[in-house]
């Protein structure tokens, strides 16, 4: 196969990058905008950004989607990990299968439905849809994403190191702590940093699982967008450019340096 | 015993979480399909889907995401193609992937404003003559949307099985005397269908359910399974109903796994 781009495939190439981050960095640029239109720019202002910063109910929103996102990954990734050991241990490979499959239901699955399904079952359960229902839908969808993220640490790991452990006279608790849970660390940090991101994306199962008078980013996002175009967004849609950057950047360290498996897919 | 016991007191709250957020869901959706919208234990539900109403929905929602898959595979699997041949493709990749980040919604929202009636897209068709149109809120705007969002889902699994393609095959295919068209189409397409698979699956399922797009770019003018399910549930409060069209959303989901999970033993 010739190694050499040809002028066309690079200008194809040039193209799809183009169409991927017009649309993005269109929002960033009205942002700066004087007037109140996504089509005609009257001048540079920081007045949409002025005014964000000045919009409590936004504020609390903010707050909300990150006390979430914070305690959802913390939790789902104490869960996980304690998954990824059941699975491991698993001795039969059925068992293992099964598991496995059980474990992968909550990614595959539509929004919808995952959002639908845990409606129903927070309504028969009785608990009053709002922050803990919110909580406990992002902890559950979660957990599998950490399982899948702490698995393939724990498979690379010489099942001799522990023999090894267990040879020296160390404890279940101490093989645990000492040995396998620093060779999994990468794994976690990786898990737990998707958790939060995952969390903090949700649109579809938020939608449906929150009340009256709880908020997160994403549902405040949609029904603002569906009123129509407003700058405040555009703003926002700023801000929250520079903070996934952020976020990738620090992905890309994170597994750049402890070579977890490869790049994350996001689902929707 | 007490071991053993305490052993396995550490995997309670994973095996928890599967039962009440894995296999409860499931049956509770299966359950309710088969409430009517008072209460009543019926198979009306099921009725109702097999009326050319629901099943019109059914195969327009199907053609969507088809022509979003069948759109997003052919801008995908060339990109995925020349990202191996570039120098830093790791880095290009990240790059392409950095947009899938971004929040859906925010993606949708700037295409309000780029379709919009006065958006720059109506600009450019006015500036080369063609004038301006309707685009927001028709199906065009819906599938291109869609197909925008889901690119970079499409390009990862391609660029993967493409990255570990062997190259002394594509050496050997060239020696035997095959064609740069021969070569693609009897080695490296072959050779790659699993990741064309996955990503078609991470593409088409998604595809049949999103209602956010619908709601916000095509104007209410399509409505997907995804769309039928939130309308039932958070609406017209018929959930009912809308477990029913989740039971069908789950089966065909199930079967598109299938059809595209046949693994095979590579190279």
């Amino acid at each position: 196969m010739d190694k050499k781009i040809t002028p066309l495939s690079k200008l194809f190439l040039l193209i799809i990058f183009f169409i991927l981050y017009a649309p993005i960095f269109f929002l960033v640029i009205f942002s700066f905008n004087s007037g109140d239109t996504m089509y005609d720019f009257k001048g540079f202002s920081l007045d949409w950004y002025r005014e964000l910063f000045q919009d409590t109910r936004l504020l609390i929103i903010v707050l909300n989607t990150i006390v979430v996102a914070l305690l959802s990954a913390l939790i789902s990734t104490i869960i996980g990990v304690l998954g990824a050991l059941a699975i491991h241990q698993a001795k039969k490979r059925q068992t293992k299968n099964s598991l496995l499959s059980l474990n992968n239901v909550l990614i595959v699955s539509p929004d919808v439905i995952i959002g639908a399904s845990f409606l129903i079952l927070f309504t028969m359960a009785g608990i009053k849809l709002g922050f803990y229902s919110v909580l406990l839908s992002h902890i559950a969808f979660s957990i599998p994403i950490v399982v899948l993220m702490v698995l393939p640490k724990l498979m690379e790991m010489s099942p001799t190191l522990i023999d090894a452990a267990r040879d020296l006279g160390a404890s279940r608790w101490n093989v645990l702590t000492k040995v396998i849970i620093p060779f999994i660390t990468p794994g976690i940090f990786a898990g737990f940093f998707m958790a939060l991101t995952y969390s903090f994306d949700d649109f579809a199962v938020t939608f449906f699982v929150t009340g009256n008078g709880f908020s997160t980013l994403s549902v405040e996002i949609y029904s603002l967008a569906r009123r129509g175009i407003s700058l405040n967004i555009n703003a926002l849609s700023a801000l929250l450019f520079l903070f996934t950057t952020l976020l990738v950047v620090i992905y890309y360290f994170i597994t750049q340096r402890n070579k977890v498996n490869g790049m994350g897919v996001r689902k929707r | 015993m007490e071991n053993k016991l305490t052993r396995n007191l550490y995997m309670l709250p994973y095996f928890l979480w599967i039962v009440l957020f894995v296999i409860a869901p499931i049956f509770l959706v299966l359950y309710y399909s088969f409430f009517d919208i008072e209460g009543n234990v019926s198979l009306v539900n099921y009725q109702k889907f097999f009326t050319p109403v629901y099943l019109k929905m059914t195969l327009s929602s199907f053609w969507y995401a088809f022509l979003i898959t069948a759109f997003s595979l052919l801008v995908a699997y060339p990109t995925a193609y020349l990202l191996t041949k570039t120098k830093h493709k790791q880095l290009w990749l990240l790059l392409i992937i950095v947009p899938s980040w971004i929040n859906l919604l925010l993606k949708a929202y700037a295409f309000l404003g780029i379709f919009g009636t006065y958006g720059v897209a109506n600009s450019f068709l006015k500036l080369i003559g063609i004038g301006a149109q309707q685009i927001l809120f028709t199906d065009f705007s819906f599938v291109f949307v869609s197909v925008y969002i889901f690119i970079p889902f499409m390009i990862l699994p391609i660029f993967n099985s493409l990255n570990e393609l062997n190259p002394t095959l594509l050496d050997a295919a060239n020696d035997l005397g095959a064609s740069k068209w021969t070569t693609f189409r009897r080695v490296i397409f072959p050779l790659t269908i699993d990741g064309v698979k996955s990503g078609c699956q991470v593409v088409f399922i998604p595809a049949l359910s999103l209602f956010m797009l619908t709601r916000l770019i095509a104007g209410n003018r399509v409505i997907t399974l995804g769309t039928a399910i939130e309308q039932q549930f958070l609406v017209t409060r018929d959930w009912g109903m809308g477990s029913t069209i989740a039971v069908f959303l789950i089966i065909i989901m199930v079967f598109t796994m299938i059809v595209t999970n046949t693994r095979k033993r590579g190279v």
